[in-house]
């Protein structure tokens, strides 16, 4: 501080400078009662609470290398013919923005490395969003009150999708240009509007000139200034709401049971920061990404094999590329089913994930907060369900890379499209009904637990030569641990008269909502966890069992 | 005059007469004959023939048929030229394995001399695109550039953008183009190979297939220059995807659970 000099003079009249900068931002930002507030707020401590930090700061990475390459980009569509530093492309005609893109990764000091994190980052900021965001979904992190805050990071990650594809689609390569004509034809197979709209978004026929400077704007100003916005009211949102927890001794409804922000969270997360760019950092440096002087400039004339869209995309790409080939023709116009259906489904995969905390708190009826974040085994129709859409997800980026899983597996490309065709809709199902046995089994291993005890390994060989093994009872911590979730009772319509004989109205809703809450909690659904009484029982009176 | 004439009766007038005209065919024979080098190699070449054929009869006539006319098991080889011998035998997709979607690349069984004796027979059968010599496939001093531009337009939708090869359908492909010889890459435009389309001089002219050659070389070369860093195969946004979610994210996971483990504890009291 400048004003530590100034203080030498009469120490004995005058408080110390950092505490008259303190209060001199007291007097002018209110910050004393901010961080009274806000220093000693407590978070609980789990690796998996560290998914959203991942993507936190892959973002700030991504933000920060962004603004670096915005001021060597040119984003023009006018064409040149190169006769820069890459050899191989000497006297190519080619846009500007690709131009500087080269010049980018052979002329500007860092240029390439800095590309490098940038295009890391994103795919790793995308990977970290889909992995936290699963996190918040198996431990039922998304109930009340945190609904909203849920939709805004499942925001988060569709608008992450949108900026990563105007992103690499701004270099104007032939990888790129071809998902660019991707997308005008998927935007094209929307019915009545779609010409219209791709008329609109660019400005004119196909490619036109327009594209890349569009793209620019969408992608460095609108998409992230909306996601920067959404990413501090999720913040804000999880500092009031505060932090879930894992179930444990100590650890209520209505507490938080970890370390405070400053100075344990503040230095933690500081020092993750710093890994997490550390890591990315030397994946940059070491491996390269999105080679755009290998690819070529964008003409529409021209396509390559082997182009897929960036990983947050393929399942997109596996969608289109699996779906038959159905066109309806009529009265002259066409409607492109196997480009319409599958811009459809994707829209409907993301949004059904997005909107099952409400159909569970419907199902439930439950309108209690909830800060204890739930084991997944304990919610197994839930994690069923997540389970079969992440199924879905990845049997999509299959489809995505069908060709490289042909070449790189000896496979034929038609074997694995009529694989993705028919796990599509099977394999969610499988994955539903394993996991859920899974986790009713491992519901049935708690109970044994409890009751039981742990199994020692110990045998044991009793006088009249019977051989049992030695169970050691659990402590008292593990017991509240694994009997400490709360279980549903199935919702009952009730009898179908009333206490007058009259015949009940049950909507339909009503018994739709009944039939969901037997398949999520009702008998085979959930394994009753044992009761303080069971508990006694078994422990008390005779030793073994 | 009248001294031979008067002789042209002379018992051994038939001889001088026969010795003459076999001395004046002799000479005249002499002179116009081709020369002896030419004659050397003609004898070499039906050598050569006689000696592809015997490797023919070995090697190939199972699927080809006895005279290269093809069987079920085989097309036919009148009139594919020695380029093709030479490309399909000279990277051992020839003879073939097993039959299947498409005939890989393997290990060369036979020497370039015996190659050049396979493609003497079968370009005897029937002429076709020949061999390309050393100074045809020599890729020095070509238009990368323009190489790049043309590759892109005809190559790059089986081969991908820089040769690593794709899927075609049921479990055909068009193969990496890493390591292939320019020869090779060369015949390969010349005659089509497999499910190749054919590039002929008519349709792709010599100087461009050695621009391609100049590129698919400056690209994808022993030589070529990574500055990114390791490639991943070269294969795009999957294998980028795949190593993002594997290392990139499992790595982070890492550390995110090394730092939850190392957290600063409450002294037990």
């Amino acid at each position: 501080m400048s004003t530590a000099t100034t203080t030498e003079s009469k120490p004995q009249q005058k408080a110390p400078a950092g505490e008259r900068v303190a209060d001199w931002a007291d007097g002018r930002l209110g910050i004393y009662s901010l961080a009274k507030a806000n220093m000693r707020k407590i978070f609980p401590d789990h690796w998996s609470f560290m998914l959203g930090e991942i993507a936190m700061y892959s973002f700030l990475i991504i933000i920060l290398t962004g603004v670096y390459l915005t001021l060597f980009f040119h984003p023009s569509m006018n064409e040149i013919v190169y006769h820069g530093s890459y050899a191989p492309m000497h006297g190519i005609r080619m846009t500007e923005a690709y131009a500087s893109t080269l010049d980018i990764s052979f002329d500007v000091r860092g240029g390439l490395l800095i590309r490098q994190i940038h295009h890391w980052a994103a795919l790793i900021f995308l990977a970290a969003m889909f992995v936290h965001m699963m996190r918040v979904f198996f431990t039922g992190a998304f109930r009340k009150p945190r609904e909203v805050n849920w939709l805004f990071g499942f925001l988060l990650f569709v608008l992450g999708m949108f900026t990563g594809f105007t992103g690499y689609s701004l270099p104007d390569d032939l990888l790129s240009g071809t998902g660019v004509r991707f997308t005008q034809g998927a935007i094209l197979s929307v019915p009545v509007v779609g010409t219209y709209i791709s008329m609109f978004l660019f400005g004119g026929e196909f490619p036109g000139h327009d594209m890349v400077a569009r793209f620019y704007s969408v992608h460095i100003l609108l998409l992230p200034g909306i996601m920067l916005g959404l990413m501090v009211a999720h913040l804000i949102l999880v500092f009031y709401h505060k932090h879930t927890q894992f179930a444990g001794p100590g650890r209520t409804n209505n507490n938080v049971v970890g370390m405070p922000l400053l100075p344990v969270y503040m230095a933690k997360a500081g020092g993750f920061f710093f890994l997490v760019f550390g890591v990315i950092a030397m994946i940059s440096a070491l491996f390269t990404i999105n080679p755009v002087w290998a690819l070529g400039p964008y003409r529409p004339d021209q396509v390559s094999t082997g182009a897929q869209p960036d990983w947050y995309m393929g399942f997109a790409e596996g969608l289109v590329r699996v779906m038959p080939g159905w066109e309806i023709n009529l009265w002259g116009h066409t409607l492109a089913l196997g480009v319409f259906i599958p811009l459809t489904l994707f829209g409907l995969i993301l949004a059904v994930i997005a909107v099952w905390p409400f159909l569970e708190s419907w199902v439930t009826g439950d309108k209690r907060e909830h800060h204890i974040a739930q084991r997944p085994r304990n919610s197994p129709t839930r994690t069923g369900f997540g389970v079969a859409w992440i199924t879905v997800y990845f049997i999509g980026l299959v489809g995505g890379g069908n060709d490289l899983w042909a070449t790189h597996f000896h496979l034929s490309i038609n074997s694995i499209t009529w694989f993705v065709r028919i796990g599509f809709f099977a394999g969610p199902v499988l994955a539903f009904i394993i996991t859920k046995r899974i986790c009713l089994g491992l519901q049935r291993r708690d109970a044994e637990k409890v009751l039981h005890g742990r199994e020692s390994g110990i045998i044991k060989r009793l006088p009249h030569g019977e051989f049992v093994e030695i169970h050691e009872p659990l402590g008292q911590d593990q017991l509240h641990t694994l009997t400490a979730h709360e279980q549903y009772a199935p919702a009952e319509i009730g009898p179908s008269v009333d206490e007058n004989g009259v015949e009940r109205k049950v909507g339909p809703t009503q018994k739709l909502r009944a039939k969901l809450s037997k398949g999520m909690y009702g008998e085979g659904n959930q394994i009753a966890k044992p009761t303080a009484e069971e508990y006694k029982e078994i422990t008390s009176g005779h030793g073994h069992h | 005059m009248k001294k031979l004439s008067a002789r042209r009766r002379h018992p051994l007038a038939a001889v001088v007469v026969l010795l003459l005209a076999l001395a004046a065919t002799g000479g005249l024979y002499a002179a116009f004959a081709p020369a002896g080098k030419a004659q050397a190699d003609e004898t070499a070449q039906s050598l050569a023939i006689e000696e592809g054929k015997k490797l023919y009869a070995v090697g190939c006539a199972s699927c080809h048929g006895t005279g290269g006319q093809g069987t079920t098991d085989g097309p036919s080889l009148v009139g594919v030229g020695s380029a093709a011998v030479d490309f399909q035998v000279g990277t051992g997709r020839m003879p073939a394995q097993q039959p299947g979607a498409q005939v890989p690349k393997k290990k060369v069984i036979y020497t370039q001399a015996q190659i050049d004796q396979l493609a003497a027979y079968v370009a005897s059968l029937g002429a076709g695109p020949i061999t390309p010599t050393e100074s045809q496939t020599n890729p020095e001093g070509a238009d990368i550039g323009r190489g790049g531009e043309l590759f892109r337009t005809n190559c790059a939708q089986c081969h991908n953008f820089t040769g690593e090869g794709g899927a075609l359908t049921h479990g055909k492909y068009a193969p990496s183009l890493e390591g292939v010889s320019p020869k090779h890459i060369y015949e390969a435009m010349q005659t089509g190979p497999q499910n190749m389309p054919s590039f002929p001089d008519s349709t792709m002219p010599e100087k461009e297939k050695k621009d391609i050659i100049a590129y698919v070389k400056a690209v994808n070369g022993e030589e070529t220059p990574s500055p990114g860093g390791f490639g991943l195969g070269n294969l795009g946004p999957v294998s980028e995807g795949l190593f993002a979610w594997i290392f990139g994210l499992g790595a982070l996971i890492a550390v995110a659970v090394w730092v939850a483990a190392h957290t600063a504890k409450a002294k037990k009291s």
